[in-house]
């Protein structure tokens, strides 16, 4: 049984087969997989009785729920207002040049990918940016490049 | 009918109406007519395009009018000066995001937006217009239908259709915000989709997102063409909507005049689909009966029942793609247009003395997925392409105005001959129930020799426009040949729209229901409600193209299909028998399974 079947009776087990099984089902994969790939969405719609597309519809609506393949960390800047007047294309600037990509790309070694994203809820320390699930408040163009480095390191 | 009633002043009239009113059918109970966009009488509400909102006296903001319950007291104000206002804001927003190329669109003139803004004379550019990015985004790869997201205005129309009647899906919301497009699967093209070309989506669209593909000029080209026979075939449900197109109300039965007109179009013979309808009950009589011999006293297990329909191509597609392990449940019998065309390049041409490759085989069709059905790779028995193009009802009223036929001062004149002579039974074809009810009227009369026990042919428990409708025959008194089916109870049921049909093969997949004979049309109402024909469609609607069509039935002299002359003629000089081998090479097909995205 490949991975995504695994993870979709998982979800099965804990959600039911309805409708309602089809986020933290798409989560799930996301959570694993970093993104949804065509036969992930095609498994998950034959799983809960939906169409292919309704899936895509769904996912293709979250930021989140990528149907892109991305690197193994998910570079997420905040774009929205707050962040922006406190500095966020900086931080955009010095990340494409360390990383050597540009926004919406992945690095070659598929370690990171660098994304935009709307507003996180963290106005008030702005700018901000994810790194998968980890929050990073108060970024300088220095503090940016060394958080990067230290998933580097980490590899 | 609710008990409760609600009273509410609409543009200062009082007007009591049933609780759970919306706004919208209060205004229409007074003859104000409130504008909509994304409502539609076959579809749930969903309050998304706002151009239906109306004032609310002492309410902060306007309120959507089709989506809003009348309550006790209510004053509202279908056209103030706010309300006026705001409904001009809201087309002209539309329009910043809809490809407003309106001369050149296949919609101009028959355009639920563009009618808007004619109505609001919406002129000045008020927005920026957002539609650069999208446009060349047109999927014309299928067959049958076009999807020009340059031209969408996201009302949803089409998505809804797809579910709530479909139950398919196909298209779906994706993205969001500016980026909020109607979609397929990864944005596919609709001909490597689940999508089964049924076209309820075309007929519900109100602008020229979704349309058919359009073969008028292919045609034009074909009359025009003196080394060309061009043959026409109209389907059962056209000559109940023709009219529709040309000034006449629903349900006004057209069949002399489509003849005579189609004449004057110049078609070198004008025959009839009916014809072949009452072929198939012949072919698929004969296979239902030999499948309940087989199962019931050879117990051949390799043969199945129930046994289904398959003169519906969108239902064709969709079991192709959702119930494939139930193929082999599906009659073989070509759909009436198919075998139509298989006749006409041999029989026909043979009989006429027209060399096959110099005829041009056009069928006038309430559906968008014979298009897609005539394309398909197994249709060319004949040794050529069988049916070469297929017209929508509305494209034939498109040619009839081109063409400056004035369709209302028309003679009646009767189809050509052969393949012209038909039956009631042929008939009904275009409404649910109708495959169903016209070979009952056969296979009884086959098995017993004697009528279908109902007073006068009419069968009327597999009519009607319930969803899902059951019925039970009791076959008694049995020719000695068919002793074998004395007191079995013959158990049918009629589905139409796919939702339905989905229902019913639940229910055959969990072995809950043991019928023997299962018919399904894919659209709401049978042909009738087909997605080629006319806009707007919609219950009422399809109701008085109903009565038009049993109207039609009885008033022709031979309602069963086995008395039709011409069908025993083409027995006679061609086919042999029913199910014969020349009649299983021509007119049956066989089904290809698909994938379910």
């Amino acid at each position: 049984m490949t991975d995504v079947k695994k993870i979709i009776n998982r979800t099965i087990r804990e959600y039911g087969k309805e409708r309602q099984a089809l986020m933290p089902m798409l989560q799930a994969i996301v959570q694993v997989k970093n993104h949804l790939d065509d036969g992930d969405m095609i498994a998950v719609a034959e799983a809960l009785n939906l169409s292919a597309a309704e899936v895509f519809g769904t996912a293709s609506f979250y930021t989140f729920l990528d149907t892109e393949p991305r690197g193994k960390y998910i570079i997420r800047v905040c774009k929205t207002i707050s962040c922006h007047m406190a500095g966020k294309d900086e931080i955009i600037k010095v990340l494409e040049k360390h990383l050597r990509i540009k926004v919406g790309q992945t690095t070659r070694d598929n370690m990171f990918s660098l994304l935009t994203v709307n507003c996180l809820g963290w106005c008030h320390k702005g700018p901000v940016m994810l790194v998968n699930d980890d929050v990073y408040p108060e970024l300088t163009p220095k503090s940016a490049i060394e958080i990067i480095e230290s998933y580097i390191s980490r590899k | 009918m609710s008990e409760y009633k609600v009273n509410l002043k609409i543009n200062d009239i009082p007007v009591t109406v049933d609780a759970g009113t919306t706004v919208l059918e209060a205004a229409k109970k007074l003859d104000f007519k409130v504008p909509t966009l994304c409502y539609h009488t076959d579809l749930c509400i969903a309050g998304n395009c706002r151009v239906c909102v109306v004032e609310q006296v002492g309410a902060k903001t306007l309120i959507a009018s089709c989506a809003t319950p009348v309550s006790e007291g209510m004053e509202i104000r279908t056209n103030s000066k706010l309300v006026r206002q705001a409904r001009k804001h809201i087309i002209e927003l539309l329009l910043s995001e809809h490809n407003a190329d309106c001369t050149k669109c296949y919609k101009n003139g028959k355009c639920e937006l563009q009618d808007l803004a004619s109505e609001y004379r919406i002129g000045d550019h008020a927005f920026l217009d957002l539609v650069g990015g999208r446009l060349g985004m047109v999927d014309e790869l299928s067959p049958s239908i076009i999807k020009d997201d340059s031209k969408c205005i996201r009302c949803q129309r089409c998505v809804k259709t797809c579910a709530e009647i479909q139950g398919v899906s196909a298209l779906t919301v994706a993205y969001k915000g500016d980026r909020q497009k109607i979609s397929t699967f990864l944005d596919h093209p609709l001909v490597e989709v689940i999508c089964t070309n049924c076209g309820q989506c075309v007929n519900r669209c109100p602008v020229g997102a979704l349309v058919e593909k359009n073969y008028v000029d292919e045609v034009w080209d074909a009359i025009n063409d003196p080394q060309k026979f061009v043959v026409v075939q109209t389907a059962p449900a056209v000559r109940v909507a023709i009219g529709e197109e040309l000034g006449y109300e629903p349900g006004t039965r057209l069949t002399g005049n489509l003849v005579t007109a189609l004449k004057r179009l110049g078609f070198s013979s004008v025959l009839d689909t009916d014809f072949t309808a009452d072929l198939t009950i012949i072919e698929e009589g004969t296979e239902l009966l030999t499948r309940l011999k087989k199962v019931l006293v050879e117990k051949d297990d390799s043969v199945k029942l129930p046994m289904t329909t398959s003169c519906s191509p969108g239902w064709i597609k969709f079991i192709e793609h959702f119930y494939p392990d139930f193929i082999s449940h599906v009659s073989s019998c070509k759909s009436p247009q198919q075998m139509f065309g298989a006749l006409a390049k041999t029989y026909y041409a043979q009989k006429k003395g027209i060399k096959p490759e110099s005829m041009v085989v056009v069928s006038i069709m309430p559906c968008t997925a014979k298009k897609y059905e005539a394309d398909r790779p197994e249709m060319r028995s004949s040794g050529f392409k069988d049916v070469d193009y297929v017209l929508t009802t509305r494209e034939l009223g498109m040619m009839i105005k081109q063409a400056g036929v004035n369709f209302q001062n028309l003679d009646e004149s009767p189809y050509d001959s052969i393949m012209g002579e038909s039956t009631g039974a042929g008939v009904i074809f275009g409404v649910t129930g109708g495959v169903m009810e016209a070979a009952l009227r056969t296979v009884y009369e086959i098995v017993t020799g004697r009528e279908v026990p109902f007073n006068n042919l009419n069968v009327v428990p597999v009519r009607g426009m319930e969803g899902v409708r059951e019925a039970t025959l009791k076959i008694e008194g049995c020719q000695p040949e068919w002793d074998f089916l004395e007191g079995v109870e013959l158990r049918t049921v009629v589905a139409h729209g796919l939702a339905n049909a989905r229902k019913v093969m639940q229910a055959v997949k969990e072995g809950k229901s043991e019928y023997h004979f299962i018919e399904i049309m894919a659209c709401p109402g049978g042909c009738l409600g087909g997605g080629g024909q006319p806009i707007p469609t919609n219950p009422e609607i399809r109701e008085k193209r109903a009565k038009a069509i049993y109207c039609e039935d009885e008033n022709l002299p031979i309602r069963k299909s086995h008395e039709n002359p011409e069908v025993q003629l083409v027995y006679e000089d061609f086919l042999g028998s029913p199910n014969s081998h020349l009649a299983h090479q021509l007119l049956h097909t066989h089904y290809t399974e698909r994938e379910r995205f």
